[in-house]
Parts: C-alpha cells; sequence; structure tokens
C-alpha cells in the first residue's frame, strides 16, 4: 500500500486527476488506469446512489471503472450470523470476477473487511480458489482509503458552507485501520466544517441480524449514537457504510430528527459539482 | 452443570433480562458512569500506541507459549508446589471441586471458610455448595462482600457491585448489620465492612484464594489485589486453599511482570495495585506467619474443551481484566447480571459456550454487533468478535466443524427458520440472474414494502428498495456512453 505522508504536495489542489499526472506518478509510481468497483448488496437494493457516485469519482480522477454486472454479495450477513457454507456459497461467485490485477475498490468498510480479512479464512487454505482468494483479498481497498492513500486526491469543495458530522463504521475503524481516511477527505472540503460528536468510537447498534437478533440492545445503541450526532447541530450526517447509515436514518427519522445521513461518496460527488 | 444452579440463568431469558436494565435509566446511567471512569483510567494507563501495541503482543507471546506447553507446565507447575509443602488436587468438574474443597475444611474440622476474591469459586458454585455441607462461606473482598448481604451476585468480574449505588449498599448495611446505622458515607461504609471482617480473620481457620498467575519453575501462586484482604486470607488462617483453573499457568517468574503491567492497567486503571502477593508455600520452621497447611486446586470445568480446539484455544489465553467489559457497548447498557453466567461480557460469551455447553450459551454468543471494542483492548489480543463468529457457526451448525471433537451444544442453537432464510438467500445471491429478477420486483414494486418489517421497524423507520438497482443504473450508464459515442 502506498502512502502520501513525507511527499512534498503541490500549493495550489487542482481537483482534476488529469491536469496533474506527474505528481501522482511521482509519488506512487504504477497509478492504477483501470479498477473494479464492488457494490455491495446493500448499496445495490437500498442506496444505488452511493455507488453511482463512487464510480463517478473515480472516473474523474482519470480512472477506467469496471463494475462485473454479476457480482451480488460479499457473504457477509450469513457469515456473521452462523452461516459459514452458505457465505461461502456466495463468496465463490464474486472471486472469479474480480481476477484482472486491479484494485477493487468497496464503498463499505465492512464489506472490505469481510473481503480483506475473512474470505482467506472462509475458503481456507485447501479450496480451489485459495490463491486467487488470496490475490483479491491484497487487492481489496475501501473507498476513502483508496482516494486518500492510493490516488492521493485533491478535492475542489464547489458547494455552499454546511456543518457535517462524521460516523465511521466499527469495521473501517477496527477491522480495516481506515477511519483517518474520510476525515481527511471531509477535511479538504473548505466550506464544510466537520463537528465532533459525543463517543465517536462508539458502535451504532447495526451489527447486520445482531438488528433483528437483539433488537432492544440494538435500538439502545442506535438512539444513543442518533443523540450524540443529532445534538452536534450538523446539518448533514456522512458515513461511508451503508449498514450504519440505514440503522441510523431509520433511527434518527423515527425519532423526527431533521438529520438524515448520507454516503460519503454522495456527498462528497455534491461538493465537486459547481453549484446549480 | 449444577442443577441448583445460583449463578447460571439459561440464555433464553437472556432478551428478557437485558431489557429490564435498559428500561431502567437510572442503574444504565449507573453503569454508563463506572464504565466511562474505568475506560479513561485505562486510557491514562497507556498514553503511548506503540509502547501499548508492544506490550499486548508480549502479553499474547507469553500466554500462548504458556497455553503451547500447558500439560507439560501443569506438571512442572504440581511437581514444584509438592517440594514447597503444598498439596495440589485436580478437579474436573465444578463437583469434584466442591468436594475437595469441602473435605479439607471437614477434615480441619472447621465449618467456616473466609474467602478472597475467586470467579473460579463463583463459577464452581463454591459458597452454595458448602452452605449445603454446613459450611459458612464468608466473602472478604469488600464488593463481594456487599455482593453476598445482598444475596446476589457479582456483576462483573473485577468489580462484582458494580451494579449498586452508594445508597443501596447503605441501606442494606444498615438493615443486615446488627448495630449499624444508616450513612452514606463512603469511608464510614468501609470502616464497618473492615470491621465486621477483621473479627472475622480473628476466627477463621480456614482462608480461600483465587490465583492470578501460578508460576511453574518456582511453584508460586500470584495474587493481585488491593485491599488486603487477600494477604489475610492467605496468610492469617491455619489452612490456606488456593483454587484456580488449569489455564492461568507461566512458566517462569519472569513472565510474571508484563503480564502483570498490562492486568493492573487494563483492568482498574493502576499502574499497580496496592498489594501483589507471592505465595509459595506455608508457613516454614521458624516463620512467625503464614499458614500451617495449603493446597491448590486446579479446575478444567470445560477448559480441554477449548484448549483441544485450535479454533478456540485462544479463549484461554484471558488474565480475567475485565477491559473487555468495561469498553463493551453491550456490558455497558446491560451490566453483568442480565447475562445469567459467572463471567459476563465479551470475555463471557467466548468461555461459557466451553463451561456450559453451546445449548443455553447460544443466545449470549449472539449479542454482539461485532463492534470490536473488546479485541482492541484485549491485553493479550485475544480476537473475540472472531471466535463470536466462529461460535455462532458452531451454535448453529451453519457450515462443517472444521476441527474435532465437536463443541458441547454444537447445532443446539439453530433456528429453523433463519436457517431456511440463509439457504433462499443463498440460491438467489449466487444467481446473477434470478437476482437480477429479484432486484427487478424489488425495486418495481417498493411501493408495496411492508411499512412493519419486524424487529427493524420497532425503532426505525422502514427500509424500502431504491427506484432502481445499482446494477440497473451501471447498465443504463452503459448504454447511454454506447449511444452518445
Amino acid at each position: 500500500m502506498s502512502h502520501s505522508q513525507g511527499h512534498a504536495r503541490p500549493a495550489a489542489p487542482t481537483g482534476n486527476a488529469a491536469t496533474r499526472p506527474a505528481r501522482q506518478e511521482e509519488a506512487h509510481g504504477a497509478r492504477p488506469h483501470t479498477v473494479y468497483v464492488f457494490g455491495t448488496c446493500l448499496i445495490d437494493l437500498f442506496d444505488p446512489e452511493a455507488g453511482l457516485s463512487a464510480i463517478e469519482i473515480l472516473e474523474r480522477e482519470g480512472l477506467r471503472v469496471v463494475f462485473p454486472d454479476a457480482q451480488s454479495c460479499c457473504g457477509q450477513p450469513a457469515y456473521t450470523s452462523g452461516y459459514p457454507a452458505e457465505a461461502l456459497a456466495v463468496a465463490e461467485r464474486q472471486v472469479q470476477l474480480f481476477s484482472a490485477d486491479w484494485p477493487i475498490v468497496v464503498p463499505s468498510g465492512s464489506c472490505a473487511g469481510m473481503m480483506k480479512h475473512h474470505w482467506p479464512r472462509l475458503f481456507g487454505p485447501d479450496h480451489p480458489l485459495a490463491a486467487q482468494v488470496a490475490a483479491v483479498a491484497a487487492r481489496v481497498y475501501e473507498f476513502t482509503e483508496f482516494l486518500v492513500r492510493v490516488l492521493d486526491v485533491r478535492l475542489q469543495d464547489r458547494g455552499p458552507p454546511t456543518r457535517v458530522v462524521l460516523h465511521t463504521s466499527c469495521s473501517a475503524r477496527r477491522e480495516m485501520g481506515v477511519h483517518l481516511t474520510s476525515a481527511a477527505l471531509l477535511g479538504q472540503l473548505t466550506q464544510v466544517e466537520v463537528l465532533h460528536q459525543e463517543r465517536e468510537t462508539e458502535c451504532c447498534g447495526f451489527g447486520g441480524t445482531f438488528a433483528l437478533r437483539h433488537p432492544e440492545l440494538s435500538a439502545a445503541m442506535a438512539k444513543d449514537k442518533a443523540e450524540a450526532l443529532a445534538s452536534t447541530g450538523a446539518a448533514q450526517l456522512v458515513s461511508a457504510d451503508c449498514g450504519c447509515l440505514a440503522n441510523l436514518n431509520g433511527t434518527l427519522a423515527r425519532a423526527g430528527s431533521a438529520l438524515q445521513g448520507q454516503h460519503i461518496a454522495t456527498f462528497l460527488k455534491s461538493r465537486l459539482e459547481p453549484p446549480t | 452443570m449444577n442443577q441448583a444452579s445460583l449463578h447460571y440463568l439459561p440464555g433464553a431469558g437472556f432478551r428478557a433480562r437485558s431489557k429490564q436494565v435498559l428500561d431502567d435509566p437510572a442503574l444504565r446511567q449507573s453503569f454508563r458512569g463506572a464504565m466511562d471512569f474505568l475506560m479513561q483510567k485505562r486510557a491514562a494507563q497507556f498514553p503511548d500506541p506503540a509502547v501499548l501495541a508492544a506490550l499486548r503482543r508480549q502479553g499474547e507471546a507469553i500466554r500462548q507459549y504458556s497455553l503451547a506447553r500447558l500439560p507439560d507446565l501443569l506438571e512442572q507447575l504440581e511437581a514444584k508446589l509438592q517440594q514447597n509443602g503444598v498439596t495440589v488436587h485436580w478437579a474436573e468438574t465444578p463437583a469434584e471441586a466442591q468436594d475437595i474443597i469441602a473435605g479439607i475444611i471437614t477434615r480441619a474440622q472447621a465449618d467456616m471458610v473466609i474467602k478472597g476474591k475467586s470467579m473460579v469459586s463463583e463459577e464452581i458454585e463454591l459458597n452454595h455448595a458448602l452452605e449445603a455441607r454446613g459450611i459458612a462461606a464468608l466473602e472478604s473482598d469488600m464488593g463481594e462482600y456487599i455482593v453476598q448481604l445482598a444475596g446476589e451476585r457479582p456483576s462483573h468480574i473485577i468489580m462484582p457491585a458494580i451494579h449498586k449505588t452508594k445508597a443501596e449498599i447503605a441501606r442494606l448495611f444498615a438493615e443486615k448489620l446488627p448495630g449499624v446505622d444508616y450513612t452514606e458515607s463512603v469511608d464510614a461504609l468501609i470502616q464497618i465492612g473492615r470491621r465486621v471482617l477483621r473479627e472475622k480473620f480473628r476466627d477463621a481457620r480456614i482462608g480461600l484464594s483465587g490465583v492470578n498467575f501460578a508460576v511453574a519453575e518456582t511453584g508460586t501462586l500470584c495474587l493481585v489485589e488491593n485491599e488486603g484482604n487477600g494477604r489475610m486470607c492467605t496468610t492469617v488462617p491455619e489452612v490456606h486453599i488456593a483454587v484456580t483453573g488449569i489455564e492461568k499457568v507461566v512458566e517462569k517468574l519472569e513472565h510474571v511482570p508484563p503480564l502483570l503491567t498490562l492486568l493492573t492497567r487494563s483492568a482498574t486503571g493502576q499502574a499497580v495495585t496496592t498489594y501483589f502477593n507471592w505465595i509459595s508455600g506455608p508457613r516454614r520452621p521458624g516463620e512467625l506467619d503464614g499458614p500451617k497447611e495449603m493446597h491448590l486446586v486446579l479446575v478444567d470445568n470445560g477448559r480441554p474443551q477449548a484448549y483441544a480446539r485450535p479454533d478456540f484455544r485462544a479463549t484461554l489465553q484471558c488474565i480475567r481484566c475485565g477491559a473487555c467489559m468495561n469498553h463493551c457497548p453491550v456490558y455497558t447498557r446491560i451490566g453483568g447480571l442480565a447475562y445469567g453466567t459467572t463471567y459476563p461480557g465479551p470475555i463471557g460469551k467466548i468461555i461459557s459456550p466451553h463451561l456450559l455447553g453451546l445449548g443455553g450459551t447460544g443466545e449470549l454468543v449472539t449479542a454482539s454487533s461485532l463492534c470490536g471494542a473488546c479485541g482492541e483492548v484485549c491485553p493479550v489480543q485475544i480476537p473475540i468478535p472472531q471466535l463470536l463468529i466462529d461460535l455462532r457457526a458452531r451454535s448453529q451448525a451453519g457450515g462443517p466443524d472444521p476441527y474435532s471433537p465437536p463443541l458441547a451444544g454444537e447445532g443446539e442453537g439453530r433456528k429453523p427458520l433463519v436457517a431456511l432464510s440463509f439457504k433462499l438467500w443463498r440460491i438467489l445471491y449466487r444467481s446473477p440472474l434470478l437476482y437480477r429478477l429479484f432486484a427487478f420486483l424489488a425495486t418495481r414494486l417498493r411501493r408495496l414494502t411492508p411499512a412493519r418489517q419486524g424487529a427493524w421497524t420497532a425503532s426505525r423507520t422502514p427500509l424500502v428498495p431504491a427506484r432502481r438497482s445499482l446494477h440497473e443504473r451501471v447498465r443504463q450508464r452503459a448504454a447511454q456512453a454506447a449511444a452518445n459515442n
């Protein structure tokens, strides 16, 4: 994985990848020209805008984006519910769709974590696809991680002034270690103020089937998180994980809060476009 | 499992028990405050993440090394302790441990034992078993003493009475202790407890303690404590009985300091506790104090099951600091009693299935959002979330068991409806064609999405599919781009 730390940066951000190829190549060697996007099952059905925004942002950076049409789900719902055989059956169908040596960008910390860290274990060393799985896992990036650590993007904020609060998923934070990259991207937006929330590192209570298996516990956690987020006075909640967003948006709306969350890809894309 | 168990409450009641606490704002507030305090104290002890990471790696390595050599180390420990004049007993089950301990007490013709804090004694239901044999067991750790007076169970492995408020303790003391008036002064309450217990120490002929680390090369039992009651229990009475799980052994003395510093900092945020006892045998000729007779009872109680399985052995790395509880968003909201097991919180969820079987604990292993806070703070790097995922698989029998022998109660948590829904999910998400049809219908019929979606909508607005799936929008976009070219 390439990092941009310590590298001299040009003073003026440009926002358009095409105008600054030299700097990128200097910083990271071979910049990928093509990436895969794994859209995730939740985004596919409930928030396609997030997936499309991620694709468009990657394209703005000058990359060719490949979205294999046969993809469906990383298998996480079954895996964390105690059904590894079912998870494996679904994951097997995904692996072969990403065989070219291109990075796989996933707009969700928990799905990225599943593919990067749990797939090798789920398949095991004796599975016929084991070598392919290891290669795929090594190419998986969470969306904000890819923008910051691989592309080293410079975002030009064209939106009006606003105040947002960021929720980072537990998988992004503890499994992928990419909780700082969402914050780094928001930090590039000159007109966006990022507000501090109480107990930032605490779970929102989603946890996949946990929300259905232990609804009272999940609701208590979601309520506390929603209150902490709403009491910041932010106009907008931003997160890089659709599971957390579904949980928090549902909880906030049910509580009658004006605050709603948006996937960070959708939010970033809205900031990069000239105001209409 | 002891049928007349005081501690174990069936997992099936977990949801109802936790709901009771969730509906009690005062209790929740008090847990939250206590856990916040403990988290801050721990964080202050580990200011440098690099130092913490190195210490945790070291702690994990020592525990893994010790477990890898466990059978040899236990034999070495036994031989050394015997050389030191300590009698070693082996107990496979709680009942065996109870019999051994009751036997020692009866042979000494005593009818009372004074206890330092020991979670293994809770695990084997010792007090209950002794009382049934006419032997009184008195807790001398202040938290345990309070819990015992109240007829309750510890709700935290380090702070047993963390669920009780000052006022509740004041009422309890005034009610249960002769000649004690109601006072909410913490100092006064502690002095009252101290006075009562000091008298008991004078009379007790048997002292019982737990063990934090047992050192094989020297036959030394280490005991970590803050109140001095542990030292009293192990030095004043004529007979000292130590009781511990078989996993607590380390090979060398030099293995203790790294584990000790991880333990005290992670548990209570202390650089070191007020007392740290190295106990290497009974009173020797010419010595002025110490017990005349000393015993160690080594308890299995399901640990060999975790030990035998490469996927679950890490469970036994635990040094019982309780940091996973303090940082757990579930424990913080419901406290320890709702779990219904001796060990609550994340460590309770991963160890109880080995102690009690998966049948009654399957509900507990699902009671986690897998947020990973426990694994992040564990001083010996037990991958608690991974173990929970694997325990769920064994509880549901949702895939072939990679190892043998099977866990006790494997498959007993399987819910036919859940199993069926994952079978259908598998068919749908494996077939691009079926999935395409499903996504088409879900998006086109989105207005028919039910407003009530079971547990989800109990506290949330319903989830409604988008107008078009991402798959479809990507296809539309590609078609458009092709048309434009």
